[in-house]
């Protein structure tokens, strides 16, 4: 594929449809001709017919469109960005976050804090993790910057709360320890690609 | 003499009470119809098949304030609705509801008052019918209001013309002006009914009794796209509502008339009692205008001055010619 596609901000525009329009009448005889032509038609039969065969359809044959949302849900794509979820390694339940801070760094709002402390292992330990979800306009990055996929975007797009802070603290955000066997590896967004390793490229210096 | 006073009290309070409960209803059906035609539920959630939706709805426009705004006209506003409500209540005097029936020994007519200028009366009541509209824009000082009441003038003189032309041919043929007759003209079964003598004046009266009641293809008085609600705009509470009982009264009077005039009013159709076939009748007219909502677009005023005035009126008075020449023929 060329750079030009790209290159052409004249974005939509290629899939127009130019409706089919029949030329004005001019003279009197052809807008006679034009109110005769429409009066015969039936066009207006046409209409009726349309939405008798919706409502047909609609009650008989199952086509009913409407969700009764708090009962029903419509599936949501893998791909949907609400709110964050932080996953644990699965073999020691241990939380992913290596505490690496690139999600904060790369965070355009600036709504993500973290502070970690050295443990007695000398390895990272996240002491204070939380998302300001006031400020959050879920775009994604950071899921899709951390290297461990430790924060993803889950689904959970039912956000009306009486407090911010019921969704933004790193005890509330990771999988609760009992429902580890649970976790699903996660196939949204900042999930790795499914044809991920066929895209790995060895470096120059395999050379 | 008094035996007569009190039958016809009883029978408008009966008339009242069940064409008000309908006319309630009706709006439940409409808004059920409208949602099936949108593959959607429609009301669901209050009772069965969210019936008490309409009791609901009741509660919800009696305990509403009544609110009159302040530059407001208040005596016109204030009885603009009721004019239209009475009117579309008056109008159902002279209309025959159902086949004569026995009770208790007592034959009883189902009509409050048989008037001899029945389908007068009628045309004459409802038309009056528009000074609510009218009135109670002009009342509001809201400019919305004014421009619905504008158009509730168009709206008058462009329909009414064409309702008594179109009706003026079959009433030539019957010779009365009781709806009785009419319905008495056509006991002759399917064969008989005044649609096959007179088809176009059919389709005129269907189309002006679409602008009459102020249904789709003709709502020009308040259509919240173009004139946030028109007349109705500085209305609530009970007297919104009463504009629209009249409304709904006003359908299923001219069901009725259709069904009477055109259709064979309550004869017995074959194996079909002649009670149900007038409602069966009803309600497909009531069914009639809730589709054409669902599925037309709406006319601008000049349009339909345009099409009353230069089509057709000039039909009507085509269709009462010949019809005359053919009788004298
Ligand atoms: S989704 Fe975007 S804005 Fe929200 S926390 Fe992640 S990087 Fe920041
Ligand atoms: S990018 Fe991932 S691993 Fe690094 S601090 Fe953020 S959540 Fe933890």
């Amino acid at each position: 594929m060329g750079l030009e596609k790209f290159k052409d901000r004249n974005v939509g525009i290629q899939q127009y449809k130019v409706v089919e329009h029949e030329a004005f009448p001019k003279s009197n005889a052809q807008k006679f001709a034009r109110v005769m032509k429409r009066m015969v038609k039936g066009e207006l039969f046409v209409g009726l017919w349309v939405t008798l065969r919706t409502m047909y359809q609609a009650l008989f044959q199952d086509d009913m469109h409407t969700v009764k949302y708090p009962f029903e849900k419509l599936p949501i794509s893998p791909r949907y960005r609400a709110i964050h979820e932080m996953l644990r390694l699965l073999e020691s339940g241990h939380y992913r976050c290596i505490g690496c801070g690139l999600c904060e760094k790369i965070c355009i709002s600036d709504c993500i804090k973290i502070d970690t402390k050295y443990d007695e292992n000398q390895r990272k330990e996240v002491t204070e993790y939380t998302i300001n979800f006031g400020r959050c306009i879920f775009c994604g990055y950071c899921a899709e910057v951390c290297p461990e996929l430790a924060i993803v975007h889950g689904g959970r797009y039912e956000t009306s709360s009486q407090q911010r802070a019921s969704f933004s603290i790193f005890e509330d955000m990771l999988t609760p320890i009992d429902a580890l066997s649970s976790q699903k590896e996660y196939p949204g967004f900042g999930a790795v690609s499914p044809n991920a390793d066929d895209n790995i490229k060895k470096t120059p210096l395999a050379y | 003499m008094d035996a007569i006073i009190i039958e016809t009290i009883i029978k408008a309070i009966i008339v009242l009470s069940v064409i008000a409960a309908l006319a309630g209803f009706g709006t439940f059906i409409e808004r059920k119809v409208l949602a099936f035609m949108q593959r959607r539920l429609g009301p669901m959630h209050v009772g069965p098949f969210g019936l008490l939706q309409l009791a609901a709805d009741g509660i919800k426009l009696f305990t509403k304030e009544d609110i009159i705004p302040q530059h407001a006209n208040r005596l016109i506003f204030m009885i603009a609705p009721i004019i239209t409500a009475a009117t579309a209540f008056i109008a159902l005097a002279a209309v025959p509801l159902l086949p004569e029936f026995t009770l208790f020994g007592y034959t009883v007519h189902p009509i409050v008052a048989d008037l001899n200028v029945g389908i007068l009366f009628i045309l004459g009541a409802m038309a009056s019918g528009l000074y609510g509209p009218l009135l109670a824009g002009m009342a509001q000082a809201n400019k919305w209001g004014i421009i619905g009441s504008a158009r509730t003038a168009i709206l008058f003189m462009s329909y009414e013309v064409v309702t008594g032309l179109s009706l003026l041919a079959p009433i030539m043929l019957v010779g009365s002006l009781s709806l009785i007759d009419f319905n008495n003209a056509q006991s002759g079964g399917i064969g008989e009914w005044m649609v096959w003598q007179q088809p176009l004046a059919f389709i005129l009266f269907l189309i002006a009794g679409f602008a009459e009641t102020n249904r789709t293809p003709f709502d020009l008085l308040e259509h919240e796209a173009e004139v946030v609600s028109g007349y109705a705009t500085e209305y609530s509470g009970m007297r919104w509502g009463m504009f629209f009982i009249g409304e709904y009264a006003n359908m299923i009077t001219i069901g009725f008339m259709a069904s009477l005039i055109f259709f064979g009013g309550f004869n017995d159709l074959g194996f079909i009692p002649g009670f149900l076939a007038i409602i069966l009748k009803v309600s497909f007219f009531f069914f009639l205008m809730l589709w054409v909502r669902a599925s037309w677009p709406h006319v601008r005023p000049d349009q339909l001055m345009w099409l009353c005035w230069k089509v057709l009126m000039p039909i009507a008075l085509l269709n009462v010619l010949i019809t005359g020449l053919v009788m004298m023929v």
